[in-house]
């Protein structure tokens, strides 16, 4: 009975309490939210039923990331993959949340057999199920084995997690969910994930060859960018944020990686403060993408639908769901003072103070690292532009867009809660990062008393000697003075009012919304300058009335799913071809089976008496 | 009091000479085709001009249309702050370095493809992708570029690119992939010009086509300061010279002048290089950016290997 116990059974310290409120900081106002989302859209039993399964959702991510017991821990997994499988499959309205439903339970426990294999493993060398049992005796592990246990984390932790190329799932799952679930799967559950990294490769196994390191970080720059080229060439607003979230768990990652490799060189400065920067920007991007979700949700609740070809003009029929949108879009795109700018600006800063005291090849390898991260923030400010512009900006493309209206009260208050904390995430780095330094340390056991990340609580520097300094709430003292001031002298220079007039449109006197540039051209020049990659394809034909008139044009354009096409399409027919060649040898007829059985009884019996 | 005093000597400083660079540009450009062209002074009188007419405002256009212009130049005021003229003891490198620069400069550009796109006109949605197109494939370049000079360096503060280092081949290296990044980032001839309203080629300005008036004057000078900004960056990775520690006239006449002949220099060769190469089509700036970045690779190996 001592497994039940309260102290051997949770575990509270500060890495499990930073999860615990990343956790309950995001879902408090997507349930606020979906006070307002649910209503018309289900029977009362089936609200009921949504509230029921987000509450045990809840529980079931509190407890994967504070129990102490590695057989308590896979039975809250489980739960909690399960009860996700049923909220993504919880819009039956929709065919495709079967499909979708089905693509992510495989997966997951794809993932959950290679954690059941580690942890096997792992029980082996403890002889115990505890956290601090297995702990000390990973030390006495051989090599080989730490490094085949590495793996199997890595593989079943990153399905979880979406690593490319086991991201597969997670386009499919998130979208089809209700949003509110949307903004907590991508916002938390994924990053339970995240906690399982942590918690097991670097707390309990121990990082000491290097190489762990630079596979997570080569992982995680993949999914950066493909993460965010699948986002560009996204058109379903909910899509194109469950790529991202792709991107932003490899943008995590490579904090993580970095403080991997950082422990095994032995440089304890340089592993906390990359493991701040990832903690950072998991707690920023569990903010903004469940803010992002949140206003997808609004929008599809407002216009019926997803595809943001069809949207447009909302910013005047949605005003304040259109400042939140707003918001997390600058807050994603890494653009100051915000929340997602403090965190990328920390990771870079990891790779440019690191490159200071490793040697030679792992200097360029961080410095490629590092243009990789720019170039992902680059990339996914240009989706943003088009994921904003093309929804809010501009006039409606479609009906649904007209006769769009602002969403409830409580669906904005949930928004407005997330909103207000990018901003606070933003300005009150240098005192977050204070709290993050000890997370950071349980998590690696290293001392960080005598570190310092920051002047004081305005101003972050990172290694003090190197003259590094941010201030957010300084910068954004600057720019707003800088603006206003701006805006002070326009004003009093400024004698008459302005014509509102037309937009230009070369004399054609018809410009209507037909004539506005679409998501398809807006990322024309990604695709083509991606191709290599993308492998784009296009259909186009002429209808014609007869041969020298042509009444219309089709067009069609897409891209190729790589991983989809040249990687789970193979497997998958394999299993397909395998189960067809076993159903030849099982037809049913009761003779066959007999025959079989005498054949094995005549093997068996030949085989024990020759060997 | 007397910092203060000292941000708004340099805002003013910005503001003040940054047209004229654009005009000695043209000047230059111009001269080199054998024409007169127009005086060094023509960009004041564009701005005063703009400044004293009335605005069209399209109206299909929200409050980002009306705010962007704000936005953009309070981003390129702000980025310009941090670059080290007048601040003597550098009090203003703790609002960020060299990356938060890189950052800053993103949000006017970003506000700026918002607004182009809000118009709901095809002219600004071009600008608009073309714009974050080349600015994407800028960033790694720019990130790389950063990345060598802080080797060479030891930090990521601007100020500190001021040392008494003698010009290295990584420096040099990665002050020519800063360049290539600066047109990029300036919209000069092969990746963009300033010079055509052609809808086939233009880039900025068919982002800002809807603009007119004061806020069209605020968005050129914006461009202007953020040009300036570049040139300083460049200048001080080949031409690395302190600033000043202390208010000493005698050691800020001869420093401001050598500031501003470092930057005409570096406004001389982009001048020159706009009249001796041809615009290049969109899908080739892809392979130009490729190449800046491959330039920034060298620079960092250079620095590692510490040539």
């Amino acid at each position: 009975m001592e497994h039940l116990n309260i102290d051997s059974l949770f575990l509270f310290d500060p890495l499990s309490a930073f999860f615990l409120c990343v956790i309950f900081l995001i879902s408090l106002p997507s349930a606020v939210y979906s006070i307002g989302y649910l209503k018309g859209e289900s029977s009362g039993l089936k609200t009921a039923l949504a509230w029921f399964l987000l509450v045990l959702f809840l529980i079931s991510m509190g407890l994967v990331v504070s129990v102490r017991n590695v057989f308590v821990f896979l039975i809250a997994w489980e739960i909690m993959s399960l009860v996700s499988y049923f909220l993504v499959v919880f819009d039956t309205k929709h065919e495709k949340s079967i499909q979708a439903g089905t693509i992510y339970i495989v997966m997951t426990h794809i993932g959950t057999a290679f954690l059941i294999a580690a942890f096997l493993i792992m029980f082996k060398y403890a002889h115990s199920f505890n956290f601090a049992a297995i702990k000390s005796a990973c030390s006495l592990m051989p090599p080989q084995t730490r490094n085949i246990v590495f793996l199997f984390l890595l593989i079943g932790f990153g399905t979880k997690a979406g690593i490319v190329p086991l991201h597969i799932w997670l386009p499919y799952a998130h979208p089809q969910a209700p949003s509110h679930i949307s903004s907590i799967m991508s916002g938390v559950m994924i990053k339970t994930a995240i906690y399982g990294i942590i918690r097991f490769v670097i707390f309990i196994l121990g990082v000491n060859s290097s190489w762990w390191g630079v596979l997570i970080l080569m992982l995680a720059v993949i999914s950066c960018l493909v993460g965010v080229i699948y986002a560009l060439m996204e058109h379903d607003i909910k899509k194109l944020l469950a790529y991202h979230s792709v991107e932003n768990i490899g943008i995590i990652l490579l904090g993580v990686g970095l403080a991997m490799l950082f422990i095994s060189m032995n440089m304890p400065y340089l592993a906390v403060f990359s493991l701040i920067a990832g903690l950072y920007h998991l707690i920023n991007h569990a903010i903004f993408k469940g803010l992002l979700f949140l206003c997808a949700g609004a929008v599809y609740k407002a216009t019926e639908t997803r595809d943001i070809e069809k949207l447009g003009g909302l910013i005047k029929k949605m005003p304040q769901t259109a400042v939140y949108f707003l918001l997390g879009a600058m807050a994603i795109s890494a653009l100051p003072p915000l929340n997602g700018f403090v965190s990328e600006w920390l990771t870079l800063q990891a790779f440019f103070l690191g490159a200071f005291s490793v040697e030679g090849g792992y200097r360029l390898f961080l410095g490629l690292c590092a243009a990789m991260l720019a170039l992902t923030s680059g990339l996914a400010a240009a989706c943003f532009v088009k994921a904003f512009g093309i929804t809010f900006l501009a006039q409606p493309r479609s009906r649904y867009a007209q006769n769009a209206k602002e969403v409830s009260l409580s669906m904005r208050a949930g928004m407005f809660f997330l909103s207000f904390l990018i901003v606070v995430f933003g300005l009150a780095a240098a005192i977050i990062i204070k709290l993050l330094a000890k997370v950071a340390s349980a998590a690696t056991g290293i001392n960080t008393s005598s570190m310092s990340f920051s002047l004081n609580n305005f101003i972050l520097s990172p290694q003090a000697g190197k003259g590094v300094y941010l201030s957010t709430p300084l910068l954004a003292a600057v720019l707003a003075t800088l603006g206003i001031a701006g805006f002070a002298i326009y004003k009093l220079v400024n004698r008459e009012k302005a014509v509102i007039y037309k937009t230009w449109d070369c004399g054609y006197y018809k410009l209507d919304s037909r004539n506005e540039y679409t998501a398809t051209t807006f990322s024309k020049p990604f695709r083509i300058a991606f191709s290599f990659f993308l492998l784009p394809y296009r259909k186009t034909q002429k209808i014609r009335e007869s041969f020298y008139h042509v009444k219309s044009f089709a067009y069609e354009t897409h891209t190729t799913m790589v991983f989809k096409k040249y990687i789970y399409e193979p497997i998958l027919g394999l299993v397909f071809r395998s189960a067809k060649f076993m159903r030849k040898i099982q037809p049913g007829s009761i003779h066959l089976y007999l025959s079989y059985i005498f054949v094995t009884v005549l093997i068996l019996i030949i085989f024990m008496r020759k060997f | 009091m007397i910092k203060i005093l000292i941000i708004l000597l340099q805002l003013i400083f910005f503001i003040a000479v940054s047209p004229f660079i654009s005009g000695v540009i043209t000047k230059i450009k111009n001269n080199a085709r054998m024409r007169k062209g127009q005086s060094v002074f023509q960009p004041y009188c564009n701005l005063v001009k703009l400044f004293s007419k009335g605005e069209v405002i399209s109206e299909t256009s929200s409050w980002i249309f009306k705010a962007a212009p704000f936005i953009v130049i309070s981003s390129s005021l702000g980025a310009a702050l941090l670059i080290p003229v007048f601040i003597f003891s550098g009090q203003t490198y703790y609002i960020g370095d060299f990356l938060a620069l890189i950052f800053i400069l993103a949000l006017g550009r970003f506000f700026l493809a918002l607004a182009a796109l809000d118009t709901a006109s095809a002219f600004g949605g071009m600008g608009s992708s073309r714009e974050m197109f080349i600015s994407s494939l800028v960033e790694p370049a720019a990130c790389l570029v950063v990345f060598s000079v802080s080797l060479q360096f030891g930090s990521t503060n601007i100020a500190s690119f001021s040392g008494m280092h003698p010009v290295s081949i990584s420096s040099l290296v990665a002050s020519f992939a800063l360049f290539l990044v600066a047109i990029a980032e300036t919209s000069r001839i092969p990746v963009d010009n300033q010079e055509t309203h052609l809808e086939l080629t233009m880039v900025h300005e068919a982002m800002v086509l809807e603009y007119s008036g004061k806020r069209l004057a605020l968005i050129e000078m914006s461009s202007y300061i953020k040009q300036m900004i570049w040139f300083f960056l460049i200048a001080q990775i080949i031409f690395p010279i302190a600033v000043p520690c202390s208010i000493n006239t005698a050691q800020i006449i001869p420093w401001c002048l050598w500031y501003l002949a470092r930057i005409f220099m570096i406004a001389g060769a982009v001048a020159l290089a706009e009249v001796s190469v041809a615009k290049m089509r969109l899908f080739r700036v892809a392979d130009f950016l490729s190449f800046a970045f491959v330039l920034a690779i060298i620079a960092t190996i250079c620095a590692i290997l510490g040539v």
